[in-house]
């Protein structure tokens, strides 16, 4: 095993260890807390996917996370309600089960990356994060302009969603659930990676011309990758929106879209477990330094300059080695 | 006499009050090797560009093979087996040799797009890329990054990389450049065998090279084709001592 | 609806407009010489909007509040440039996306330590207030028609300083040929933290002008930031006229949208759900704009062929 393996085993041994102790130990808001770094990780590996393996730095992800949130908020606002979401030509109704709701979650979320990454992708540098950045922006006043779903105050959930077999109002239990998709979520990722598609779109990354000269077009390899990433990062969306029973425009807003980069940097950008590691990081930080001053923020933000400035390779780096994410 | 395996009608393009090609019709017959020679500026890689994709003429058209691929793209001509090698190594340099290869073996085999299993796993693909690895002397740095490469080992792996496509045509800008001595009479050497996988049309500054390899040679000069024959004829073409061969001579 | 009313409108899209082009004007500066894409230029809009607010408290004079707006910004601008954006020159994009988004959360947080939570207020000063009558009978803010005529010098001034002078010359060439500049003797460092420090000078003044008509508060300057991101879209990167064209789209078609798309949908909808889908599609219209304007040229109105 490489270095990288090992660590990557122990971050996963702490994510079951540290919720079993904090159940053990009766202390459900470790479980909450670890729950949204879990969800946080899910949501920077779907970004991952373009940032590090296709090199798109895409500032607009919180599109793609609150599409997620407001799949969750919609379909369950209308189940609460006993109120159809559409009843011409057919009925659809709302639904409280989660399954249900990441199915859509992931579609819608889908659909949105794959016709921003259809529009973005024509261009590259400097305008793609700007562009991703505008169209981010774009869904976020759109949210806060359309009252039906309940504009700037956001939608409540009463109760969290159903789970068929599990009580998803227990800390543990829905830790569980998050767990779960989060480690099938990163054994489908680093399967892609070593794959085909992986193996063409890290190419595109490094060399476009190359990809292109043998007759492989770099757009289709990247809207691919983005439409993944978008999904991933939406279903991730809807986790969130479920563990606080509540979505706002925050979810769809440019810190957020930042945030999650910055998290995955910090964990290191095209490694499997760098979403993950720098999610853990992220929230210890909030909870350390925010605990420490109302202005957190600020020492975060030094943080992120120093690691930028001189320490490239993110923590995974630092602590692996160099060397590559996938082989 | 054979049919051309790659041939420009009359292409034309201009960039501005540049006249960056001019009426260029040449062609490529199977078996050969096809050297493109001119001073620097002379419109080889416009002219290049316009071969592979990448860039549209604004009048003329493109044959390969008997289609028309005028309105076709880079990509889309590579599917038709045009390979194409670069003046400066286009390889993805974090991956490994085999990778490099691999890439090409997908491309041409259209399977870029699975998405679970793992690309060194797959059987059909890889042998297909160690072959290519294999006929250009690389096989022994296969598990190699490509970025640990010697600049005339990069040059062999951007060749092994255009026969993973089971090319029809080559078109390689400048293989020689950077290369030593040595390097160059390797490359000569395995070129010289190469023309019988695919015809090759060769653009290249190495002289030595070009009169031991081509067949025929065009030469370009302010984006115009002022003579095409044999090595022969070149030499001994008053208007190409002139306008070329007197400069180096 | 009143042609008045639209006059109006139209007054107020192209207020938006000019106030725009002085964010966007410094952000393309910035990447047609430097290269660098600055995500912290909204925090130099804040930093001179603050500046004017607490001047303008302490002295009442709106004229120095404007002055210390020109001068903390550009002060803050030339520091941000010496301390950390030079060494981004030469990183990548992402770097630098991540290296002035760290800026941003600095400036943002560390404004509400200094200033608090509560929004400040900058008054319009007497002499500025009220409104004026223009041609036609239009009653027109005299403050806002200001603002307009403020942003229309600048930009005149702007493309005079590029077209004529010393400073224009060397910019024009930063953006054609960097290593021409360096062979023809000019202090490259110091020509950057120039056109970095001018940049933050106009975001400063535009956070002063704005600041007077809105409240001044931590987190203003990212949505005009986002918003001058899509007039360099339209526009071009690196092009001036490009920014000025832009933002005077982006800035009518926001403003002109949301009284004309709620009046349009009312024609085959009652009326509370033609004004709340009529203001929703208006708050995504410049986006729109901006989408159509990739389709037909990816690189802007003005922008280079890449």
């Amino acid at each position: 095993m490489s270095r990288e393996q090992i660590l990557n085993a122990a971050v996963m041994l702490a994510l079951v260890a540290f919720p079993l102790w904090a159940w053990a130990t009766d202390e459900p808001f470790l479980i909450t807390l670890t729950t949204k770094a879990a969800i946080l990780a899910l949501a920077g590996v779907g970004l991952n996917i373009a940032l590090g393996l296709g090199g798109l730095v895409s500032l607009g992800h919180a599109a793609f996370f609150g599409i997620g949130g407001y799949a969750m908020g919609v379909l369950a606002s209308h189940a609460q309600l006993y109120d159809p979401i559409l009843e011409t030509p057919f009925l659809i109704e709302g639904t409280k089960s989660m399954p249900i709701i990441w199915l859509v979650a992931i579609t819608a979320s889908g659909l949105a990356a794959l016709a921003i990454g259809a529009l973005s992708l024509r261009t590259s540098g400097v305008y793609f994060i700007m562009i991703t950045l505008a169209f981010g922006q774009m869904l976020y006043f759109f949210a806060i302009s359309w009252p039906a779903y309940g504009g700037e105050d956001g939608l409540s959930i009463y109760v969290r969603n159903d789970f068929p077999g599990l009580n998803t109002l227990d800390p543990i239990q829905f830790y569980v659930i998050v767990l779960a998709l989060l480690a099938a979520v990163l054994f489908l990722t680093s399967r892609l990676a070593k794959s085909s598609f992986g193996l063409a779109l890290n190419a595109a990354r490094q060399s476009p011309m190359r990809v292109e000269t043998v007759g492989i077009s770099p757009y289709r390899l990247r809207l691919i990758a983005f439409t993944i990433s978008g999904m991933i990062t939406g279903l991730a969306g809807a986790l969130f929106a479920d563990l606080n029973r509540f979505v706002s425009p925050t979810m769809l807003s440019w810190q957020t879209s930042g945030e999650i980069m910055v998290f995955v940097i910090i964990g290191g950008v095209a490694r499997l477990f760098g979403p993950v590691v720098g999610a853990m990081l992220f929230i210890l930080l909030e909870h350390l330094l925010g605990g420490l001053s109302d202005y957190w923020h600020v020492y975060l933000g030094v943080l992120l300059l120093l690691i930028v400035l001189f320490a490239r390779g993110g923590v995974i780096g630092s602590l692996a080695g160099r060397g590559k994410a996938h082989d | 006499m054979t049919e051309p395996i790659l041939q420009t009608i009359g292409i034309t393009k201009s960039f501005g009050a540049l006249q960056a090609s001019q009426d260029i019709s040449i062609d490529l017959r199977p078996g050969e090797i096809h050297a493109l020679i001119g001073p620097n500026g002379a419109g080889k890689s416009t002219l290049i560009k316009q071969i592979a994709g990448g860039l549209r003429p604004d009048a003329g058209k493109v044959l390969f093979r008997g289609e028309d691929v005028t309105p076709l793209g880079t990509a889309e001509r590579a599917r038709r087996g045009l390979a194409r090698t670069f003046q400066i190594s286009a390889l993805a340099m974090e991956d490994t040799v085999l990778q490099n290869a691999l890439l090409g073996a997908m491309g041409a085999g259209g399977t870029a797009f699975r998405f679970l299993r793992p690309a060194l796993a797959q059987r059909d693909l890889r042998a297909v890329a160690e072959n290519a690895l294999e006929l250009v002397g690389l096989s022994a740095h296969a598990a190699t990054p490509t970025f640990e490469l010697s600049h005339g080992q990069r040059r062999q792996l951007e060749v092994a990389v255009a026969l993973t496509l089971a090319p029809k045509a080559f078109v390689m800008d400048e293989p020689m450049a950077g290369l030593g001595f040595e390097g160059s009479k390797n490359l000569t050497g395995f070129l010289d065998g190469l023309r019988h996988t695919a015809p090759i049309l060769l653009v290249e500054h190495d002289m030595d090279a070009v009169f031991a390899l081509a067949d025929r040679v065009s030469v370009l000069v302010y984006g115009r084709i002022i003579a095409t024959g044999t090595v022969e004829e070149i030499r001994n073409d008053p208007d190409v001592r002139v306008a070329y061969l007197g400069e180096d001579a | 609806m009143s042609l008045i009313l639209f006059a109006e409108q139209v007054l107020n899209g192209l207020q938006l407009g000019v106030m725009l082009f002085l964010m966007a004007a410094g952000l393309t500066l910035v990447f047609g010489v430097m290269g660098l894409i600055n995500l912290a230029h909204g925090s130099l809009f804040m930093i001179g909007a603050f500046a004017a607010a607490a001047v303008a408290g302490a002295t009442g004079s709106f004229l120095l509040a404007l002055m210390a707006a020109l001068a903390a910004a550009a002060a803050a601008g030339a520091l941000v440039e010496l301390v950390v954006i030079r060494r981004l020159y030469n990183r990548d994009h992402l770097d630098q996306v991540l290296a002035t988004f760290a800026l941003i959360l600095i400036f943002s947080e560390g404004t509400r330590w200094v200033f608090g939570s509560f929004p400040l207020f900058l008054n319009i000063p007497d002499y500025l207030a009220g409104p004026v009558t223009l041609p036609g009978g239009i009653q027109y803010p005299f403050y806002r028609l200001t603002l307009i005529l403020i942003g229309l010098a600048v930009a005149l001034g702007l493309f005079l300083l590029i077209s004529r002078t010393r400073l224009g010359i060397q910019i024009r060439a930063g953006e054609n040929d960097r290593e021409m500049i360096a062979a023809l003797g000019i202090n490259i460092s110091g020509l950057y933290t120039i056109v970095f420090a001018l940049g933050a000078a106009l975001a400063g003044l535009a956070g002063a002008l704005v600041g007077a008509i809105q409240s001044v508060q931590v987190g203003m300057g990212e949505p005009v930031l986002i918003l001058a991101f899509v007039v360099i879209v339209i526009g071009g990167i690196g092009s001036i006229k490009g920014a000025l064209v832009g933002s005077i789209l982006v800035g009518l078609t926001d403003t002109l949208g949301g009284l004309l798309l709620p009046e349009l949908f009312r024609q085959f909808m009652d009326s509370s759900a033609a004004s709340s889908a009529g203001s929703a599609l208006a708050s995504m219209l410049i986006y729109i704009l901006m989408a159509a304007v990739l389709i037909v040229r990816p690189t802007g109105l003005f922008g280079a062929k890449a």
